[in-house]
């Protein structure tokens, strides 16, 4: 009987969508960039439609072949990892990946790095006349070579300066990533809301280094490595928290995220989406997880809307 | 490709600090290729721990009529404690659950039908070998295993190879089991009775690169199974690359392990420094 009722009652699911930047995402889960490689990888093992939106694996002007192995190390919750940006290239990336993202019903958000201003701006430009990418992530955690390798991103003129570039270059959505290797990320994160960023993702990762002790050598080829994972969680919600007081562009947070609480936790500070990284490595289906696991959060604390919760920090 | 949530069936050491997993694996069988490998995770681990890649070892079926359950198909993997997270795998008991992630990569290519086979596993690398030669015996070819490893210790599971019709030749560095040598001195034997022969080989890189060497000079064909540290074994991080053939600092050329490999034909790989013909550990077993 009461069986029965619970059935033909309406069963109002809360409502998990969110606006980032002018992209309407169906909930606010995301791959971070490098860890879904362009989406295809994961395509065997869930529906990637049931994701906020897709962000590819960061893309280059030319082609880059990467780091030299090992390239990557486990460290007690985290990993160390410098694969230093191998991917196809922009032109190969249009040809041989964009064609599968044409049936896909979620946005699809483009990566990307460069090692001088000049090649930000040629593959902004290029990015552009792509009509299947929806919005791009600006990666400015990268060296300028033609200036003494200063990374754009611990800069605040410099990652302005590129930022301001990337914008004229480009009429999409433009996200900009930020790196958490700075003394006040608050700073960098003004001065690229200055230069006309539409929202800010964050962290990228944090250096780290890790070594063998029986050979006395460092565990990964490149002596240093970005840090991911759990070990990052807390630094990742600290700095989207004093990110989200400074601008008043959306933010999306990063790092650690390994389930909906999590997730939940960048919300709460005031993050309008979340990039899952490491996590896709140790459960493929994480994301989704993430994702049922924040409907269940809300149904269970009688909430609506997602947006019940995002800044619902109490301080 | 699939990832199985599932439990272990059973977990024995074999031999000292080698263990062998049964894991319950409906519609597992089917996709496995020889070569092929999984990427296993524990409820034990920390939940933040990566995934291990093994090789696939076998797999079966136990059938109804042994205990009145319904047949539940299984895989084995086989294993060597050498840190962490095989320390946590080896003390898992039956009933205990686990994630496996597989079949992943692209295994064995069979060969041209006819030629001798000569497989070579140094230690633990004989691991992708068995479904090989189950595979190989299947299609009415003439097998041999050259089985290596530093001490009798290091030499595991030949019976289960002989039963399936793989002629066997084992051979320890300190000659406490079978010929006292490397196994690629019995290879140079094997090369120069069979000059038509097509190698398959798995082991620790040294001993990778003497059979390269070897197979080279001989002029046979030969593929290998190699390793490399792995985050996700989809392809998706770029963290498990391998030197191609023609790689240079200026020009690099990197194939990923978990989607090209394990298996390579030794031909499109950059051997560079790696071959050291005759090295101390070149008989295999040295992790
Ligand atoms: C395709 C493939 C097939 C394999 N098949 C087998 C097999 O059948 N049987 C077997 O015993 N071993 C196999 N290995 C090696 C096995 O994955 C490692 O021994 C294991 O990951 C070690 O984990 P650990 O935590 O005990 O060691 P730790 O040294 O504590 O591991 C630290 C990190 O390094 C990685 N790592 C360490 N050694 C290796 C290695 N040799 N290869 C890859 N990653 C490594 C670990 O995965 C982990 O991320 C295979 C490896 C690959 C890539
Ligand atoms: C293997 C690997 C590759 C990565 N590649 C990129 C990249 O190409 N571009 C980028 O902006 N960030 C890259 N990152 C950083 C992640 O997108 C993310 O910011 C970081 O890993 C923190 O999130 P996590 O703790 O959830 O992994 C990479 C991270 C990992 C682990
Ligand atoms: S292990 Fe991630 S690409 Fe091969």
């Amino acid at each position: 009987m009461s069986s029965h009722k619970e059935k033909t009652m309406p069963v109002v699911r809360p409502s998990l969508a969110v606006e980032v930047a002018g992209l309407k995402l169906k909930n606010p889960v995301m791959p971070a960039s490098g860890t879904f490689g362009y989406g295809e990888e994961y395509a065997p093992y869930f529906d990637l439609n049931r994701l906020g939106a897709l962000v590819t694996k960061g893309l280059s002007l030319n082609p880059k072949a990467g780091n030299p192995t090992p390239r990557i190390a486990e460290t007690t919750s985290g990993m160390l990892n410098a694969i230093g940006l191998q991917n196809v290239g922009i032109d190969a990336f249009v040809t041989a990946k964009v064609p599968v993202y044409r049936g896909l019903q979620t946005p699809v958000i483009a990566n990307f790095f460069g090692n001088t201003l000049e090649e930000y701006g040629e593959v902004a430009k290029k990015l552009n006349d792509v009509p299947e990418v929806n919005a791009v992530e600006l990666n400015i955690s990268c060296p300028n070579v033609k200036q003494g390798g200063i990374v754009f991103g611990t800069d605040p003129s410099a990652a302005a300066q590129v930022v301001a570039l990337v914008r004229k270059a480009l009429s999409k959505p433009l996200i900009v990533k930020l790196t958490p290797n700075v003394t006040d990320i608050t700073v960098i994160a003004r001065a690229v809301e200055e230069a006309g960023a539409d929202a800010i993702s964050c962290i990228n990762t944090i250096t780290g280094m890790a070594i063998d002790v029986k050979t006395r050598q460092p565990k990964i080829a490149n002596r240093t490595g970005g840090l991911s994972g759990p070990a990052i969680r807390p630094v990742a919600v600290r700095m989207v928290h004093q990110v989200v007081q400074a601008v008043k562009i959306p933010v999306i947070g990063i790092g650690g995220i390994m389930c909906a609480a999590d997730a939940l936790e960048f919300l709460i500070v005031g993050a309008k989406a979340v990039q899952v990284g490491t996590a896709n490595f140790i459960d493929p289906q994480a994301m989704l997880t993430i994702i049922d696991g924040i409907e269940a959060f809300l149904v269970d604390e009688g909430l609506t809307d997602i947006n019940q919760v995002i800044g619902s920090l109490k301080l | 490709m699939k990832n199985y949530k599932t439990i272990v069936l059973s977990n024995h050491e074999i031999s000292p600090d080698y263990f062998r997993m049964r894991i319950l694996s409906p519609g597992f069988a089917a996709k496995a290729q020889p070569g092929q490998f999984v990427m296993v995770r524990t409820e034990l681990m920390l939940p933040t721990m990566l995934r291990r890649p093994f090789g696939i070892f076998r797999v079966g079926c136990l059938p109804a009529e042994c205990d009145g359950l319904p047949p539940r198909e299984y895989m084995e993997i086989l294993y060597k404690v050498v840190g962490q997270g095989t320390k946590i795998l080896s003390e898992l008991h039956q009933g205990d659950r686990v994630e496996l992630l597989g079949p992943l990569g692209s295994g064995f290519d069979l060969g041209t039908p006819g030629k001798a086979k000569l497989l070579v596993g140094g230690g633990i690398g004989l691991v992708p070998l068995f479904m090989l030669g189950e595979a190989l015996i299947k299609r009415g070819e003439k097998v041999r295993l050259l089985m290596g490893g530093r001490t009798r210790d290091d030499i595991l599971a030949v019976t289960e190879f002989e039963r399936s019709g793989v002629e066997t030749y084992v051979s320890t560095d300190d000659g406490s089991l079978g010929e006292n040598g490397l196994v690629t001195k019995v290879l140079e034997r094997k090369l120069g009775k069979h000059p038509d022969a097509e190698v398959f080989a798995c082991g620790p890189t040294p001993m990778l690169s003497a059979v390269a060497n070897m197979c080279a000079a001989h002029n046979v064909s030969l593929q290998v199974s190699l390793e490399a540290h792995m985050a996700c074994g989809v392809g998706a991080c770029l963290g498990c690359v391998v030197k191609g053939v023609g790689h240079s600092d200026s020009n690099p050329h990197y194939l990923c392990t978990c989607k090209a490999g394990p298996v390579f034909n030794a031909a499109d790989l950059d051997w560079g420094k790696a071959v050291v013909a005759g090295s101390d550990c070149a008989g295999g077993g040295c992790k």
